[in-house]
């Protein structure tokens, strides 16, 4: 057994990928010598040395383009870009050059590679330091989309990352650093496109990712306790690969679907959710599926402004009783 | 005035040099024949008029090395030795086609022969071509990496942050410019701070400013060979201002009429890479009869090839649906 928090989990996921593998190295902006900014990646340069963590000056592109190239020669680079509003500087080496690579050239090159990237809110940084932006690169072809939400889920799903043939944007949740899990083992490993149900129930199916996928499991707790209704909680894990599956039979189960969304409301992954339980659960549906997100507005800063802005536990369960209930 | 009693270059060398930008040349102006046919659809940058750049570094380097080029990029694909029918297939979208028509004319790609890929957006490869550069260093191997680009994309961003870490972590790669005053349709000087677009920037990256006629195939073959030495020897980056000229517009959509009548005729009539070359054979004594057969093989070739192309088929429509993943496919659920 061993307690690690998620922060701890970045940072052995990395450790165990580079001990069995000389061609993963690490690569980012203060990520050695500080340890990270989140302290997300202490012990590695100590561990690994220069050659194999590298510091890297302020520019988003020449890392991720480096990290690229290495990749195309056989290499497997783990880049880290410090917070995910800055893949906005580098997105034409994700969207165009990493993603698109293969696909344009009839398959001769592979980019096995991760981005690493500290994304959402809960930490009052404002609107530039502080988004969700998984569906950013969930609709772009070529890219795999991860964000995993416990200590646990970090270990599994960074080891599927790295070894996939595949670039993978791997978004850590800020507010979940601090998070802790007990581990049995921390030899884990989990198939990139397995979602996760993280509380059982009957009334309706809450899909949710990372912090959002831990509120909905609190509201669970919350409305079993205290309101009598059993929600399933469905962590997504991953919404490129995609598990289907698991979303048509719990929602074939409950007939009621929400997603719990951090990022604005238009395009947001549960967009493309709320399309497909349409789609493939339509017969089965008691109601329309429901989309929690933040409203269409960039992230305030302000405790109160940003508190009230992202969706809370309150909120799911004020909306969960509101779909369940009929209201 | 040429010194034919000191030739540090010597006949075969000149002579490799010679098939291959005739082969650059003859592919473009091929390339543009099709299009006039209606045989090659989309868009094309033809680089006519720099051949001696691509040229020179293409019998420079060695099996292994990596290239990186922008969308004016046939000629440097050719010149790592790709398939004549390799190039002009993929821009006629046949399955010969070095990307069965997945790319098309500005993605080039062909790795077997270190042809990494084609870019179209401006200044994306410079950084990518560090990381083949810096896989090199990791895996303590002796590739060379070269990237070339245009005048124009030493006013991106990516220009600047890709020769700042190539020279921080000294890596093994040669930078290459290829100046023809015109970024896009717009005079270079006049959208840019300093009179030599590259070169001038090269001491900001405490890096050697190397400016050579790009037009001088021997002078392009020294420079390659010294810039291509500097990498494998391990003594870092280097970045090369080779000043050009492009015989026709930025484009297929482009007549490329921005430009003083008078100084295009120079550019082509005085100094025309291909032209002058052939009279510095001659004037190395080199015999015309060895001059004219490689151009009738030249032609040959590109004929061939021409053929090979046209009655090579159109890819299968199944083609759409390949190559997304490693595992060949495009699924994105289960």
């Amino acid at each position: 057994m061993a307690q690690l928090t998620y922060r701890e989990s970045v940072s052995l996921s990395i450790a165990q990928a580079m001990r069995k593998d000389p061609k993963v190295f690490f690569i980012g902006e203060d990520v050695g010598a500080a340890g990270g900014v989140f302290k997300a990646t202490v012990g590695l340069l100590d561990e690994f040395g220069k050659d194999r963590v590298m510091d890297t000056p302020i520019s988003e592109q020449a890392i991720l383009g480096a990290a690229m190239g290495a990749a195309m020669a056989g290499l497997r680079p783990i880049a880290e870009i410090m917070f995910s509003d800055f893949l906005a500087v580098c997105w034409d080496i994700i969207a165009n050059q990493i993603a698109k690579t293969r696909y344009m050239s009839d398959g001769q090159i592979n980019i096995p590679l991760v981005i690493r990237t500290a994304n959402g809110g809960g930490s009052k940084f404002g609107a530039q330091h502080s988004q969700s932006l998984e569906n950013w690169s969930m609709m772009i072809p070529g890219l795999k989309v991860v964000a995993p939400s416990s200590p646990g889920d970090v270990l599994g799903l960074m080891n599927s990352a790295v070894n996939d043939p595949d670039p993978v944007i791997f978004y850590e949740h800020k507010s979940l650093y601090a998070s802790k899990e007990e581990l049995e083992s921390t030899e884990l490993s989990i198939p990139l496109g397995q979602a996760n149900i993280l509380h059982e129930g009957s009334d309706i199916t809450i899909i949710g990712l990372a912090l959002m996928a831990q509120r909905a499991k609190k509201a669970a707790l919350e409305l079993k306790e205290k309101h009598n209704i059993n929600a399933k909680v469905l962590d997504l894990r991953t919404l490129v690969p995609l598990d289907l599956q698991s979303i048509k039979s719990a929602i074939n189960e409950t007939g009621l679907a929400m997603t719990v969304e951090e990022n604005p409301r238009l395009c947001g992954w549960g967009a493309e959710i709320s399309s497909l339980i349409t789609e493939h659960c339509f017969s089965n549906l008691k109601g329309p599926v429901t989309r929690l997100t933040t409203p269409h507005v960039p992230l305030p800063s302000a405790d109160i402004l940003e508190d009230n802005t992202i969706p809370s536990v309150d909120v799911i369960v004020k909306e969960v009783i509101k779909k369940v209930k009929g209201e | 005035m040429v010194d034919i009693t000191n030739d540090d270059i010597g006949e075969s060398n000149r002579l490799a040099l010679w098939e291959m930008m005739l082969k650059l040349r003859l592919v473009e102006k091929k390339a543009y024949d099709l299009f006039l046919q209606n045989l090659i659809k989309g868009t094309s940058h033809l680089a006519l008029g720099q051949e001696a750049i691509a040229g020179a570094f293409g019998v420079s380097l060695q099996e292994g090395d990596y290239t990186f080029c922008t969308y004016r990029g046939h000629a440097h694909t050719l010149a790592r030795g790709s398939s004549i029918e390799g190039v002009l297939g993929e821009l006629m979208g046949r399955q010969c086609g070095l990307m069965k028509g997945k790319g098309g004319s500005m993605h080039l790609t062909d790795v077997d022969k270190g042809v990494m890929g084609s870019y179209a957006i401006i200044g994306a490869h410079l950084t990518i071509a560090n990381g083949t550069a810096l896989a090199s260093k990791y895996n303590k191997t002796k590739e060379v990496s070269v990237c070339f680009f245009g005048d124009g994309t030493t006013n991106i961003g990516a220009f600047h942050e890709a020769l700042n870490m190539a020279q921080i972590w000294k890596l093994p790669i040669v930078f290459v410019c290829e100046n023809n005053l015109y970024m896009e349709y717009t005079p270079i000087g006049d959208v840019t701070a300093v009179e030599n677009p590259a070169a001038d920037r090269a001491s900001a990256y405490n890096m050697e400013k190397i400016i050579v006629d790009g037009n001088d195939a021997d002078e392009m073959y020294r420079t390659a060979q010294s810039a291509i030495k500097k990498a494998r020897d391990g003594d870092g980056p280097s970045l090369i201002e080779a000043k050009t000229y492009r015989h026709s517009g930025h484009s297929r959509a482009d007549p490329g009429k921005y430009r003083p009548d008078e100084e295009v005729k120079d550019w082509m009539e005085n100094k025309d890479p291909i032209t002058n070359y052939r009279k510095r054979l001659l004037e190395f004594n080199i015999d015309e009869k060895i001059i004219s057969e490689i151009e009738d093989k030249v032609k040959q070739q590109v004929e061939d090839a021409t053929e090979i192309s046209k009655a090579s088929p159109i890819p299968d429509v199944k083609e759409i649906f390949t190559d997304v993943w490693a595992d060949g496919g495009y699924k994105w659920h289960n």
